[in-house]
């Protein structure tokens, strides 16, 4: 290593903040006798002053928003618990409601361990814990299924709830690929599976019920 | 801000969606920044800036609490933004920039490379002329030259950032320097 590049691996310490005093002094030294070298710590120096005077890059406008649009999907219990937490008041409420209905508990407990029930019975076919609505049967109003799964090959004309068990496609029992026929859901689909989601029902229910809100 | 990070940190790891926006509005900037610095054109920064903040999101669990939460995401920027430019098709540029997205055109920036030194580059000029000359350093010295000068970064946080020695660190901020240093010389 020559004088020079050891005096430029010098200025890099240097620029870095690294230098000792004895290194100090060899660099300061060098830099007295050679006009190349001043030069060369000038450029380096200029290079670096011209990298920070690079303006300030912003992100597009609609950049976050685009962002949180595509995220994954929350869960839906979190959901829940969020907009208990901005809903101070009704928290209240649910609570207070959880005394007031008291039984709701054993309600859940006890059909823990009921059987299959289903609010309406007329065409619907039951293969063991599963209830199935067949083609071309249309169910006239609410359809509640607690405790089974359900298949909904045909139309139900309101909405749906299954309490402890899962909408399932079709085709997972017969088989016929991804494109077997979906029936139609003319209203909203609940899937009531926790106790945290069954007095979230429950509370829904009793105000849409009293105040017809929904 | 650190605290008020870590505490949204916190809230998105316990699945609260809505708390990541804070952290995407307040580093949205700098991250956008570092992509553009890195890959030289707004389209491909716009998509990776974004692909960061979303594999930040889905892997908030594995992030370290007792970390700072900035080291991390700029990892994950760093490495989809060396990534890209590795699987880059050697005419992406000129095709991305034919395009129309922001940034310099196709012809503008044939031209810029062909600045001859005793030309005076002053203002935009001058900008675009800088931001060329960091896009063509090689990746591994260009992120270190962007985090240090640009976004401001201890050689310590780099260190970390990158998760490569300090001694390494350094041999690559010294070799940039001096890449930069002959193109920019004349300036
Ligand atoms: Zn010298």
């Amino acid at each position: 290593m020559n004088a020079h590049s050891e005096s430029i691996a010098l200025m890099h310490k240097y620029l870095d903040g690294d230098l000792n005093k004895t290194e100090e002094q060899q660099l300061q030294g060098h830099l007295e006798g050679c006009e190349d070298c001043q030069a060369h710590l000038r450029e380096l120096r200029r290079t670096i002053a011209l990298l920070q005077s690079t303006e300030h890059i912003e992100a597009p406008v609609n950049f976050a928003d685009k962002v949180m649009n595509h995220l994954p999907k929350e869960k839906k219990r979190m959901k829940y618990k969020r907009w208990f937490k901005t809903h101070p008041i009704l928290v209240a409420a649910a609570v207070f409601f959880i005394f007031m209905l008291g039984g709701m508990f054993t309600d859940w407990n006890q059909d823990s361990n009921l059987q299959l029930v289903v609010s309406k019975q007329e065409n619907l076919i039951i293969k063991g814990d599963t209830v199935i609505v067949p083609k071309d049967v249309v169910v006239d109003g609410d359809l509640l299924v607690k405790n089974g799964n359900l298949i909904i090959k045909g139309v139900v004309d309101g909405n749906v709830t299954i309490v402890n068990g899962e909408l399932l496609e079709s085709n997972s029992l017969d088989g016929e690929g991804l494109m077997a026929s979906v029936g139609e859901i003319n209203g909203e689909l609940k899937t009531v599976n926790r106790m945290f989601d069954w007095l979230w029902y429950q509370i829904k229910s009793f105000f849409s019920g009293v105040f017809s809100t929904d | 801000m650190d605290q008020i990070i870590r505490e949204k940190i916190r809230e998105v790891k316990k699945g609260d969606q809505a708390a990541f926006s804070d952290v995407v509005e307040f580093y949205q900037h700098k991250i956008y920044q570092h992509c553009y610095r890195m890959l030289g054109n707004a389209h491909e920064a716009e998509d990776m800036a974004q692909e960061a903040f979303i594999r930040a999101y889905i892997n908030i669990d594995s992030f370290d609490d007792g970390r700072k939460f900035s080291t991390w995401l700029y990892r994950i920027a760093t490495n989809l933004t060396i990534d890209r430019i590795r699987k880059r098709k050697p005419d992406y540029f000129l095709d991305a920039e034919i395009k129309g997205t922001e940034g310099l055109d196709m012809y503008s920036q044939l031209a810029s490379t062909d600045i001859s030194p005793s030309d005076k580059v002053e203002g935009i000029e001058l900008q675009r002329y800088i931001h060329q000359e960091i896009s063509e350093l090689p990746p591994k010295y260009r992120s270190i030259i962007i985090l240090r000068y640009i976004e401001e970064f201890s050689l310590q946080e780099i260190s970390e950032i990158l998760d490569i020695p300090l001694g390494t660190v350094k041999t690559r901020i010294h070799r940039g320097r001096e890449a930069l240093r002959k193109r920019l010389r004349h300036v």
